[in-house]
């Protein structure tokens, strides 16, 4: 992956480490913060955490649907508990405890998914989260939260901290690009536009935001002006921002590091159909689960670089 | 509310919450009478005599909780909660109704004086070692009881659960397994048997005790010493009857979840009399 462009995009931490950092700054601002890991705090990143405050720490061991309901008692207790794992192990062998003692009784649980999607690389399919986005989005209640890099991990962190009720924040293994400017506000329900164009909006989140704005540079040197915007906030969605995209670009194309069928990709649809529909182009993950790897060669093979995106928005301005 | 630790008094109680018990699972004809009748007296024990709960200030921060972790037993939890002021007696019969706070399985969102929301089995014991891990960041003297079904500890997550308070000495907990040998399917012998089940606790690291679930006196001695247990969460194994107090009901697999008919609600207030 390349790191420079005419963006500026300069390598950052992963947002895990972002997230592990942000943890700690939390922590010591507020003492009804806690964190809970099933062994693998130093993957977390929770690690940190434990470290300055351990009495705040909760080390459940390999188990991680106890977790999840260890953490809806403390929530309903009174304490603010990010429960962190790999996202594939926290979302699919916590759904079920996510579901009943989180989501339907809208305790105020932080749950924080990390190593998501295929660009943790050589561990292969059992670790992939490549569903977490949609199983996440359809609990009733939960707020879903898909920063893409290290400014919009520390703010998010802090906005699912602030916010009561359950959510779902998905970081990633990888050291990613910053794309946001230190300064950059980032809320709930929000969005950031990054780039404005006139002819096609593309949408991405997570890892997919850095390599929208590499394939806008290539768009824009072939005369083609896309707009970029990072939907961080899968659920609840920025559905002006999609609206206003729709009317003003009138072609839109969806870009991440996740199953097309059920992600961001598909909500944004949502919105768009029953506001402005237009021609859409989804970049993501097609039905089939991905193997070993580098992160980049995973990346290329299953179709998640800025020549994907250049692709989709050259099919979605045929149908325009 | 009157709290007692009058034996006489206590059983006087679960007769009027057998009562209530039998009438709202026929009104609602549907439910759950068996496991509700095995568990009386351990939950009017509880809320009646040993928890420190007030009703009129029910978010008590330093107040005792309880989570009915085998949540289809609702109507013994809605009626005890209900004698204790917590929630209105004349809406006991409107179980299972749309619009009723009295909800299928316990739902926090119509009666937020209720602990957790349960009803998917497994789940109670660990939401209640995280309250407990709450206390004890608090400093707080609350003390936390899960009553678990027999069939329930056939979840894995009990036994996550198990390990983890087990390890950590999580001695403001106490779980009470309501050992009633039933379960949806038929009897917990032939289904998936328990046996040895205080060895098993016992190897978790738990404070075990092996009571009879009926006798108000054994119960009480039972949470004393849960409370006087230092270093280790306690399992009290409550040796209890299916559909106990209505002679039809009793040890009837069919009673697990079926509701009696009118005739055989008229049947049982008599033998409740």
């Amino acid at each position: 992956m390349e790191t420079k462009t005419k963006f500026e995009l300069k390598l950052g931490m992963a947002t895990r480490e972002a997230f592990g950092k942000a943890l700690v700054e939390l922590g010591r601002e507020n003492k009804d913060i806690m964190a809970l890991d099933p062994d693998l705090s130093k993957s977390t990143f929770t690690s940190l955490f434990a470290k300055e405050f351990p009495d705040r720490f909760v080390e459940c061991g390999i188990a991680e649907a106890n977790m999840i309901a260890i953490a809806s008692g403390l929530a309903s207790s009174g304490k603010i508990p990010f429960a962190s794992s790999f996202s594939c192990f926290a979302i699919n062998k916590g759904f079920e405890q996510l579901r009943v003692t989180a989501a339907y009784p809208n305790v105020n649980v932080k749950v924080v998914g990390t190593h998501s999607g295929i660009s943790i690389g050589e561990d292969g399919p059992s670790q992939m989260s490549i569903e977490d986005l949609g199983l996440a989005c359809s609990l009733p209640g939960f707020t879903v939260l898909c920063p893409a890099d290290e400014v919009s991990m520390h703010a998010l962190v802090r906005r699912a901290a602030e916010h009561v009720g359950p959510v779902f924040i998905r970081a990633g293994r990888p050291k990613v690009a910053i794309v946001h400017a230190a300064s950059q506000r980032f809320e709930i329900g929000e969005s950031v536009q990054l780039i404005d164009g006139h002819d096609v909006t593309i949408i991405a989140t997570g890892l997919l935001v850095a390599e929208a704005i590499r394939a806008q540079e290539s768009l824009e040197a072939e005369s083609i002006s896309a707009r970029v915007i990072d939907m961080y906030s899968i659920k609840p969605l920025d559905r002006s921002a999609i609206e206003r995209a729709a009317k003003e670009t009138h072609a839109i194309v969806v870009a991440e590091e996740h199953l097309v069928a059920s992600g961001l990709g598909v909500r944004v649809a949502q919105v768009v159909a029953e506001t402005k529909p237009c021609p859409m182009e989804f970049v993501g993950i097609r039905d089939t689960y991905a193997e070993s790897g580098t992160p980049e060669e995973l990346l290329q093979k299953y179709g998640l670089m800025a020549s994907d995106i250049v692709a989709a928005v050259k099919r979605v301005l045929i149908r325009k | 509310m009157k709290k007692t630790s009058n034996v006489d008094e206590l059983q006087a109680i679960s007769k009027q919450v057998r009562r209530e018990i039998v009438e709202m699972i026929t009104h609602a004809k549907s439910g759950h009478p068996g496991g509700s009748l095995s568990a009386v007296e351990i939950v009017v024990t509880l809320f009646f005599d040993v928890m420190r709960h007030d009703p009129n200030n029910p978010k008590w921060p330093d107040r005792d909780r309880f989570i009915l972790s085998k949540g289809h037993a609702a109507p013994v939890l809605y009626s005890v909660m209900a004698e204790c002021g917590y929630t209105p007696k004349d809406q006991l019969n409107t179980l299972r109704k749309l619009g009723s706070i009295y909800q299928g399985h316990p739902d926090v969102r119509f009666i937020p004086s209720l602990e957790a929301s349960t009803g998917s089995l497994g789940e109670g014991l660990s939401i209640g070692i995280g309250m407990a891990l709450a206390a004890k960041l608090d400093q707080s003297p609350s003390r936390v009881f899960v009553v678990l079904g027999d069939g329930e500890i056939q979840e894995g997550q009990i036994w996550e659960a198990a390990m983890f308070a087990g390890d950590k000495g999580v001695d403001n907990l106490v779980a009470i397994v309501d050992y009633n040998h039933i379960q949806l399917d038929g009897f917990v012998n032939d289904i998936m048997p328990l046996d040895p089940l205080p060895e098993k606790w016992r190897a978790f690291n738990w404070q075990t005790l092996d009571i009879d679930g009926h006798s108000i006196p054994a119960l009480q001695s039972a949470f004393s010493e849960a409370a006087a247990n230092k270093g280790k969460p306690t399992v009290i194994i409550a040796h209890t009857i299916k559909g106990k107090g209505v002679s039809f009901m009793e040890n009837n697999p069919k009673f697990h979840g079926t509701a009696p008919t009118e005739e055989e609600m008229g049947k049982a207030l008599l033998e409740l009399a």
